[in-house]
């Protein structure tokens, strides 16, 4: 047990956790809670080891019982044992006259022994089995509330990790953390905790056993173990490179199958198939060397260890019989060797599989150690002020930021936003709009500067505290995976939480959004679920819950995107209006695609590049001649100048 | 469905395979002789003192464990030659029959299945087939095998195996019995956790905006709890399996003892007799324990090889006449009375259209969405077939005509810009594999690319990720128009591919468009959002719900068609128009 996992983790090669050692000691300290029990577990798993270690011990006493009693048959009637040995030396027959000698003989088998050693044995091997279900059954209780824990751990970290780590991790890799590896780190510890353990005293019990009983075959077999063990381990680095290789074509392959599938038409119509094909036959074509090779080498691995462990068997035979022979050995003890060489074998294979599972498990382990140990969003203050029902009033003094270091973004802004008024932000696509955006609602957070709301520095405020102030409408609509009802009530407030959320200003909200109308129409009303890939409710109808969301939430400055993709006329008419009403009387921040809302903004901001580069209104900006009169021109001017030409003759 | 793929790909392989078998059979029976061979030891040279036997026994048992292993290893070879072997033959099939798909098979099964068959659904059915060869040949094998040489070492004896083996399937069965069900309630609650995982992710905007950290906790919350009791219980259950199996051995093994003792007794059985025995049984109970291990590999790869062979005995439902007409002409288009609907549709998703679409003119479709603007274009180059009426290029109905050579003179430009792993210049080049480096400028230069791929350390040698990750979608639009314009085609069809571009692009573009001599004198087709993307097109098709409700230019349809005002005026308000002046 002090050898521990760890040190024989680290002596086969290929292993993975940069920090081995420090990372099983916090998976170790993660499951403090538990000690206790994980004693318990280690109790039992002893006790079950000994059992099973004890079982052929018994077994082979059954067998000399019955050996003794056939030998004992075969004696002439009235002849003593003594007799008979006496007689055997005389005629020269030495061997069979040690055998004897080394035995009490009994006239017959000597049943109420047999017996009693059968029963001996049924029990500890009934124990040895409890004991192990014990352990497994006490152990998995361990291993599922550490991955609660870790679960949760990992989902409160998401929490409060800053969204700059959100917007440069992929998505995928995040997930994979908390689902993949999570799940990995589980099979891990259930697997190779008790394993290990079981399999080091199985390897210990043994060992002691076979020495007990002939240090001569102990030694032969522990020379086969080690044989085959270099064996393994020769055979494996070679397969290793093999399964790399194999792995290098699979996701070759698999990567040109994605491409020629998703872009089929293309591949198809720019007359390409001949080509693809072509790639696709010389990666399948190496997958399979590849493939083939790796398989067969591993496959290898098997038959070497069953011929070394036949070898083993036909040594233990051999030299078991010679003594048993001589009566240096009982028949017993040599049947009961051969099972334990067996034994032997099994937590040695094992040890070796679980190097590998944990070697998994604990880089898994460290990839979510690694999330966990992100560093998080900068505390609240202790004391922050209370913001009660805020005004919307929005100041911005000498603000700097920027997203990587050395590549200023927004420098100098200073900027006025008074209670009510409209700020457009245009600029082309990728010009970074939504910088604003993240700024105001300190999901990333400035460099310099000062951003007031109603005069208090958003640095002040509580994060939660400062973003109930705003309400977003955004061009993806985010809905979650429930009825429609619970995604408008998703906007309620704090305050509307606890006096509970009626039915009323569900239907309200929606009936301002111009969206009642439609969810009565569907067969669940508000009870509809929505799915992924609903195909009950369109992109429009999305975009104008988000937009019942937002007038449930009642903010007092708002944050919309106007852009509209993939929306039909109609339901882009509706959109309008809804989130003109909902413009009413509030602050707000308008990612603008309209030539009406740019007209009649109070303030526009025109971003290229990731900065503003201009601000002011529609007609100070056009007199200037700089970047928004180019933007305007080329966006709108033509459009909007032929269509009024054409309307106006 | 399973037995049919195997049946039709391992034909190749079916000598190695029955050499497999035959390894697999010298193999078993070698293991099962060396057990018979340890009771003579015991039976003639232990009991009798026969050094002699002793030795030899031992000579012949390190002969045969040394054919067994020689063997083994040649059974894993042409095992794993075969599996890996069919591996490759169902993928080339698969990948083959897929790109013989047109657009309404892809979009039946879908461009991400089809990938998962390729891949992970091969790589089930190969593993069956390696395992399957080496165990499921050799693991009733071992069972009949271990069966014969316990009755033939004892009959009485082997009465004990008329029990232990029911009690072992009972044992096993019971607990994969109820296994079974709850990992499949396990796995919906992990995706119920991925699912909520997946939107806090996607959301983590709105939450935070909406304050709703707490909640989505929550949620988080029970979705784990449920997760921890499910897996819970099933770990709990597998925990039976290994301490029941070992008591099923090690109580045989008991049992052997006992009643062999008996046995022994009554002189109905030599003692050496009673390791042998021992011995089979155990390979009969680990054979018994690899076959059911193995039966739950089955269904897996069972419900992979259905899905693999649902693909395989699609057929494509365009394929090339017998006798393709020759259609060579400045690209023309017409359709005549065309009508389309998806199989079982109650309402065609087009009906009545008849138009003619003439080289050196540019046609803009308008309609919103589901009014059917991309069914109508994806008719020209047959990625769909009419029901009724007819599509004709060059005067000849596009059935008649080969897909090849058809497709050779349009240049479609996709919605959805798709680019290629491989450089700039291999993206352009998909669209004619001997253009020259001046030619890939020119093609970048009108779509409005050259900048973009100025900007470029590596310029045109500058490297693409898969499916174009790595560019923004409006460089991704602009290098798949480029791909089309090097092509240099009679047609042009754009389906919606300015979308992801700004006003500005958006303009330069069609005004270079304009001026290239290729583009002039090419049948151009362009379906677009936007009103000013169309405005100087030489007559705009107004769809809405399939039918065509406006044709004629701009100004024809500002004056006479609804549906076209209705169009434009949600995208300049009158309050603009009126303002403007």
């Amino acid at each position: 047990m002090a050898s521990g996992p760890g040190t024989l983790g680290m002596t086969l090669p290929g292993s993975k956790a940069r920090n081995f050692t420090g990372t099983v000691a916090r998976l170790f300290s993660i499951m403090r809670p538990d000690r206790f029990v994980i004693v318990f577990v280690v109790i039992f798993a002893a006790i079950s080891v000994f059992c099973n270690v004890l079982g052929p011990l018994l077994l082979g006493h059954a067998t000399n019982i019955i050996f003794a009693g056939v030998l004992g048959e075969q004696l002439p009637p009235g002849v003593s044992q003594d007799q008979a040995i006496a007689e055997l030396q005389r005629s020269g027959d030495t061997n069979q006259a040690q055998l004897l000698a080394s035995m009490t003989l009994t006239d017959g088998i000597d049943f109420n022994a047999l017996a009693m050693t059968v029963a001996a044995a049924v029990v500890t091997y009934g124990l040895g089995s409890f004991f192990n279900w014990a352990q497994q059954y006490l152990m998995a209780g361990v291993t599922q509330r550490t991955m609660f824990s870790m679960r949760r751990d990992v989902d409160r970290k998401l929490g409060v990790l800053p969204l700059k780590y959100f917007d440069s991790h992929p998505r995928g890799d995040l997930l994979s953390r908390v689902t993949n590896d999570i799940d990995n780190i589980s099979t891990t510890l259930q697997q190779t905790l008790t394993q290990a353990i079981t399999s080091i005293l199985t390897i210990i019990g043994v060992l002691a056993m076979m020495f007990y009983i002939s240090w001569l075959l102990a030694l032969i077999s522990i020379a086969t173990v080690v044989l085959s063990l270099a064996g393994t381990l020769v055979i494996a680095k070679q397969s290793q490179r093999q399964f790399k290789r194999q792995w290098d074509w699979t996701g070759r392959l698999n990567g040109h199958v994605e491409e020629t599938f998703t872009g089929h038409d293309i591949v198809k119509l720019y007359g390409h198939s001949a080509a693809s094909q072509r790639t696709f036959e010389e990666a399948n074509d190496e997958m399979y060397h590849a493939s083939f090779r790796a398989q067969f080498i591993s496959g290898i691995i098997q038959p070497a260890m069953m011929f070394l462990a036949n070898l083993n068997y036909v040594a233990i035979a051999v030299i078991g019989g010679l003594r048993v022979a001589t009566g240096a050995m009982s028949l017993g003890d040599v049947q009961a060797f051969i099972q334990y060489s067996r034994q032997f074998t099994m937590p040695i294979t094992q040890l070796a599989s679980i190097t590998n599972v944990m070697q998994s498990g604990v880089a898994s382990a460290e990839r979510v150690f690694e999330l966990l140990d992100e560093p998080q969003e900068s505390p609240d203050p202790a004391d922050p002020p209370a913001l009660g029902r805020a005004v919307g009033e929005v100041v911005l003094e000498d603000v700097h930021f920027s997203y990587v270091d050395d590549e200023p973004l927004i420098e100098d802004l200073n900027l006025s936003v008074q209670p009510g008024h409209t700020i457009a932000i245009v600029g082309p696509t990728g010009a970074g709009k939504t910088t604003l955006v993240n700024l105001l609602l300190r999901f990333y957070e400035i460099d310099s500067g000062t951003i007031r709301l109603d005069g208090i520095d958003t640095a002040d405020l509580a994060r939660d505290e400062l973003r109930r102030v705003f309400g977003m409408v955004l061009q993806d609509t985010w809905l979650f995976k429930g009825t429609i009802r619970d995604n408008i009530a998703y906007g309620a407030g704090p305050e509307q939480l606890r006096a509970g959320v009626t039915d009323e200003m569900i239907c309200a909200a929606a009936r301002s959004a111009r969206v009642d109308h439609f969810v009565r129409t569907l067969p669940d009303g508000y009870d509809t679920l929505l799915e992924d890939n609903a195909s009950n409710v369109s992109a429009g109808e999305k975009q104008l819950l988000t937009i019942a969301r937002a007038f449930l939430s009642d903010p007092a400055i708002l944050i919309l995107d106007e852009a509209t993709s993939s929306v039909d006329t109609r339901t882009e008419v509706l959109i309008q209006e809804a989130m003109a009403r909902l413009q009413a009387g509030r602050t707000s921040f308008v990612i603008a695609h309209r030539l009406s809302t740019i007209r009649e903004a109070d303030v526009i901001l025109v971003m290229d590049h990731g900065s503003i580069v201009e601000q002011g209104s529609h007609e100070e900006l056009m007199a200037q001649r700089g970047f928004y009169y180019d933007l305007f021109m080329s966006q709108f001017a033509e459009s909007y100048d032929e269509v009024s030409d054409t309307r106006t003759p | 469905m399973t037995i049919s793929l195997l049946r039709q790909y391992l034909h190749p392989y079916r000598s190695a395979l029955w050499a497999v078998a035959a390894l697999l059979l010298v193999q078993a029976l070698g293991t099962l002789y060396l057990p018979y061979l340890n009771a003579q030891i015991i039976n003639d040279g232990v009991v009798t003192g026969d050094i002699g036997v002793i030795w030899r026994t031992g000579a012949l048992m390190l002969a045969i464990s040394l054919v067994v292993g020689v063997v083994s290893v040649a059974a894993t070879y042409l095992a794993a030659r075969n599996a890996m072997g069919f591996g490759r033959d169902v993928r080339a099939s698969l990948f083959r029959q897929v790109d013989s798909f047109s657009l309404s098979e892809m979009n039946e099964f879908g461009a991400p299945s089809l990938i998962t068959r390729n891949t992970n659904d091969v790589q089930q059915v190969q593993m069956l087939v390696l395992m399957g060869q080496t165990m499921m040949i050799s693991a009733p094998m071992m069972l009949i095998g271990g069966v014969f040489m316990a009755l033939h070492q004892n009959v009485r004896l082997s009465g004990l195996l008329l029990v232990v083996i029911p009690v072992m399937a009972v044992v096993v069965g019971t607990i994969l019995f109820r296994a079974v069900p709850l990992s499949r309630v396990m796995q919906s609650k992990l995706d119920a956790l991925n699912d909520i995982l997946r939107e806090n992710l996607t959301g983590i905007r709105v939450i935070r905006a909406f304050v709703r950290t707490g909640y989505e906790q929550d949620r988080f919350e029970r979705a784990n709890e449920d997760i921890t009791d499910v897996s819970l219980r099933l770990t709990r259950l597998f925990a039976l399996m290994m301490p029941s199996l070992m008591l099923v051995f090690n109580l045989s093994a008991v049992a052997v003892v006992w009643f062999g003792g008996g046995l022994i007794g009554e002189g109905e059985m030599p003692i050496g007799d009673l390791t042998a025995f021992l011995s089979y049984i155990m390979q009969i109970l680990f054979s018994v324990m690899m076959a059911v291990m193995l039966f739950l590999m089955v269904p897996r790869a069972a419900a992979s090889a259905e899905r693999i062979q649902s693909v395989l005995s699609t057929e494509p439902s365009i394929q090339d006449p017998s006798s393709p007409v020759p259609a060579p002409g400045s690209g023309s288009v017409e359709f005549r009375d065309v009508e389309f609907r998806y199989p079982g549709a109650e309402e065609p998703v087009l009906c009545g259209i008849d138009l003619r679409l003439e080289p050196g003119r540019t046609t803009a479709v308008v309609g919103s969405t589901g009014s059917g603007k991309s069914t109508l274009i994806n008719l020209i180059p047959r990625l769909f077939d009419v029901t009724a009426g007819q599509v004709l290029v060059n005067g000849v109905d596009v059935r008649e005509q080969a897909q090849e050579e058809l497709w050779a003179g349009i240049g479609f430009i996709p919605q959805k810009a798709f680019l290629f792993s491989g450089t700039v210049a291999d993206n352009v080049r998909l669209g004619r594999r001997d253009a020259t480096d001046e030619e890939v400028w020119a093609a970048l230069t009108t779509a409005q690319a050259a900048d973009f791929v100025r900007e470029f350390s590596d310029g045109l040698e500058h490297e693409v990720d898969q499916g174009g990750a790595n560019l923004s979608g409006g460089q991704r639009q602009r290098l798949s128009i480029a791909r089309a314009l090097i092509r240099d085609t009679p047609i042009y069809i754009f389906d919606d591919s300015f979308s992801a571009l700004d006003y500005a692009t958006d303009a330069r573009l069609r005004t270079a468009l304009g001026r290239d001599p290729a583009t002039r004198r090419a049948n151009v087709i362009i379906v677009a959002q936007r009103i000013s993307t169309i405005l100087h097109a030489d007559q705009i098709v107004v769809l809405d719900h399939g039918r065509v409700v406006g044709l004629g230019t701009h100004e024809q349809l500002l004056a006479g068609c609804e549906t076209y005002r209705e169009i434009v005026s949600s995208q300049i308000d009158e309050s603009d128009l009126s303002g403007a002046s």
